[in-house]
């Protein structure tokens, strides 16, 4: 699915991933750990082809396609989904014009039949639920005044709208109280399928809890430092990263 | 005064009611005593008066039928009043009125009213301020008088559609418009600008609102003309004591607009809220100098404009507000933003405020920008296609004004009209609309 090899990635001038690879196949569940700083987002953002950052060294195939050959939307068509950590606010686009857009193309793209209005509306107001997102949400600016936990779950139904195969968790967890932690949770493990894969980017063993990992890796300045299994997460809430980066320097 | 126009100042000349001629007698005084605007007179810097110094006449009436002259108009369920070229055309309009409202030619009126007509018209939009309304005087045959009965609630909108059938001959149309709302009165207005044709026009439409005491009124004006239809114009207006006025504004470009809102609120306790938007592009030029003067304490006034400026287009938009020494606990606020989607594209925005008054809230900006990459980016991500990322996006920053229309028929009537302005693709704009 995904093959990330020697990545190495500047951003404003500064060297952030340096050597970084992991292969992902399909229907896993891998996640990602490590202190602040170590270069976590900035995978999921270069694997989006967010402007300014530039690759430097190394190759990403995704689906069998060279990843920096695509556009970001040519990458979404192929599967590829993030879900940010901090999304934009878009006042003035409703979210049901957003979604609708993006549905419409994704569906365009796979070669299915377009939903027809009746249908959309019926499959959006039902992810809604799925989200405990009241369905007011749809009429409003995309993440307009949204609060950071309305956010995580409009961007998590946006996935599950998509139906993406490798989907990118930038930080899901971080901000949100047990409950939305939960929605979320349930609303990854109900896409889990062997055809899917996740990357699930996160700070705190917590949501793993949840959401049960197939591997762990650790990364730290820029690489990744350790790989494990779910025991390796309980390990790094025991122990913090430290001893990982005096093991590495 | 230069020669400007003066065809129709010549044509002017025809019989009208004594007080009808005596304005225009006067108006022509103050004309003739004028200068022409240059580049530097301040209210004219950005705006050129060269495309008005072409070969003009006077517009004869139109005889094509609705099918000829190819448009429609939306339907907003009140009573509809179309202007061809200057003309009232009864065979495409529904005059019925509700109780209490009168609209008559100026040449029709009775003593009575004529005597209203005179008192109030030229009283609000100022001559010796204001260039073209001198002009609109000084050519001023007929007017529209629209007359709200104190206390009278109008349910559906009263829709004014002026259209220019541009044609081979460039022509020009002076339009007036008095509207007198009553005390306590409600009504909801639309005049409606538009052209159809690829020839030459000019219209001087010089609009003007009385509200008298808790008088409430939403008040729009659109100008969808393209092309060689140009207009220079204003709505100019006294709100009385608690009145309410809700204004909104939409410009296309064509080569030469230039629209000039002027809001005198005269009585305490008077609210205005003006709201607009121009979309530009090609070499297009809109012009809008807005004005809102606080003469006495306890008002408020709210005003956002928006535009989108593309290609090689020019926009200007002027923002003052006036708050007068005895404008005690005014609150005023004024937000212009613009969006420039080319590189060749221009606005001139300029915030303008003189505050006499110490005990005043008043709040201003304006900026310019261009699409936000992260936006885009975000939109991308989603599998959104650039070219309707950016549609999306432009689009969207307009219709946060766009919502502020609460005459769900226009503005189901102006969504696709305007997203129409960002793409020619349908597949580009099928969702929005």
């Amino acid at each position: 699915m995904l093959k990330i090899d020697n990545l190495h990635v500047r951003v404003d001038g500064k060297d952030i991933l340096k050597g970084l690879s992991l292969h992902i196949g399909a229907g896993e569940v891998h996640a990602i750990m490590g202190p602040n700083g170590s270069g976590k987002s900035t995978l999921g953002h270069v694997l989006a082809g967010r402007p300014g950052y530039e690759v430097t060294a190394g190759t990403v195939e995704f689906m069998g396609q060279d990843i920096f050959a695509l556009e970001t939307e040519e990458r979404a068509h192929l599967g590829l989904f993030l879900a940010y950590q901090y999304p934009v606010e878009i006042p003035g686009v409703s979210n049901m014009e957003f979604l609708k857009a993006a549905v419409d193309t994704m569906h365009e793209k796979r070669g299915e039949p377009a939903l027809d209005t009746v249908s959309f509306m019926k499959l959006a107001r039902e992810t809604c639920k799925q989200v405990d997102l009241d369905q007011a949400f749809l009429k409003r600016g995309v993440n307009e005044g949204f609060s950071g936990g309305e956010k995580k779950r409009n961007e998590l139904m946006q996935m599950m709208m998509l139906q993406p195969r490798l989907a990118i968790m930038d930080e899901t967890d971080s901000g949100l109280d047990i409950d939305a932690l939960q929605v979320v949770a349930t609303g990854v493990n109900s896409m889990r399928s062997s055809d899917r894969s996740f990357i699930l980017v996160t700070h705190y063993q917590r949501l793993l809890d949840y959401i049960e990992p197939d591997f762990v890796h650790v990364l730290a300045a820029g690489r990744i430092v350790k790989s494990g299994d779910k025991s390796l997460a309980l390990e790094l809430e025991d122990r913090g990263y430290a001893w990982l980066e005096d093991e590495v320097a | 005064m230069p020669d400007l126009m003066h065809h129709i100042l010549d044509a002017a000349s025809v019989a009208a009611p004594q007080w009808l001629s005596e304005r225009q007698a006067a108006g022509r005084k103050a004309w003739a005593a004028s200068a022409l605007p240059t580049r530097k007179t301040e209210a004219w810097k950005y705006t050129s008066l060269q495309p008005l110094t072409g070969d003009f006449a006077v517009a004869e009436p139109s005889v094509a039928s609705k099918a000829e002259l190819g448009f429609e108009h939306p339907d907003l369920g009140g009573s509809k009043l179309v202007f061809v070229d200057g003309y009232l055309r009864a065979d495409l309009s529904d005059t019925a009125l509700p109780e209490g409202v009168e609209l008559i030619r100026f040449a029709d009126a009775n003593a009575e009213q004529a005597k209203q007509i005179s008192q109030q018209l030229g009283s609000v939009a100022d001559p010796s301020g204001h260039l073209f309304s001198k002009f609109s005087d000084a050519a001023l045959q007929d007017g529209m008088f629209l007359n709200v009965a104190a206390n009278t609630e109008v349910a559906e909108p009263i829709h004014m559609v002026w259209l220019t059938s541009t044609r081979e001959v460039a022509f020009t149309v002076n339009q007036r418009l008095l509207v007198v709302m009553g005390v306590n009165s409600r009504a909801s207005l639309v005049e409606q600008f538009d052209s159809v044709g690829s020839g030459t026009a000019f219209t001087n439409g010089i609009t003007e609102l009385v509200l008298e005491t808790g008088a409430h009124l939403l008040h729009h004006r659109l100008h969808l003309e393209d092309g060689g239809a140009m207009h220079i114009g204003g709505v100019h207006v006294r709100l009385g004591r608690d009145s309410h006025l809700e204004s909104f504004h939409l410009a296309l470009g064509s080569d030469l607009k230039r629209i000039d809102v002027v809001v005198n609120h005269a009585g305490p306790g008077a609210h205005s809220t003006v709201n607009g938007i121009y979309l530009l592009r090609g070499s297009e030029h809109v012009d809008y100098h807005t004005c809102i003067e606080h003469a006495v304490p306890n008002c408020t006034s709210d005003e956002i404009f928006r535009g989108v400026i593309g290609d090689r287009a020019t926009a200007v938009f002027n923002g003052r507000i006036h708050i007068h020494a005895d404008a005690q606990k005014t609150n005023a606020q004024l937000s212009n933003r613009n969006l420039l989607t080319s590189t060749n594209a221009t606005i001139n925005t300029k915030p303008e405020l003189e505050i006499y008054a110490n005990d005043v809230q008043c709040a201003h900006g304006a900026t310019v920008a261009q699409l936000d990459p992260f936006m885009l980016h975000y939109l991308k991500t989603r599998g959104i296609d650039a070219e309707e990322a950016q549609t999306l996006l432009s689009y969207g920053f307009i219709n946060e004004v766009v919502n502020t229309i609460r005459i769900d028929a226009l503005r189901n009537f102006l969504r696709p009209l305007l997203a129409g302005r960002f793409a020619t693709d349908p597949k580009l704009t099928r969702h929005l609309a």
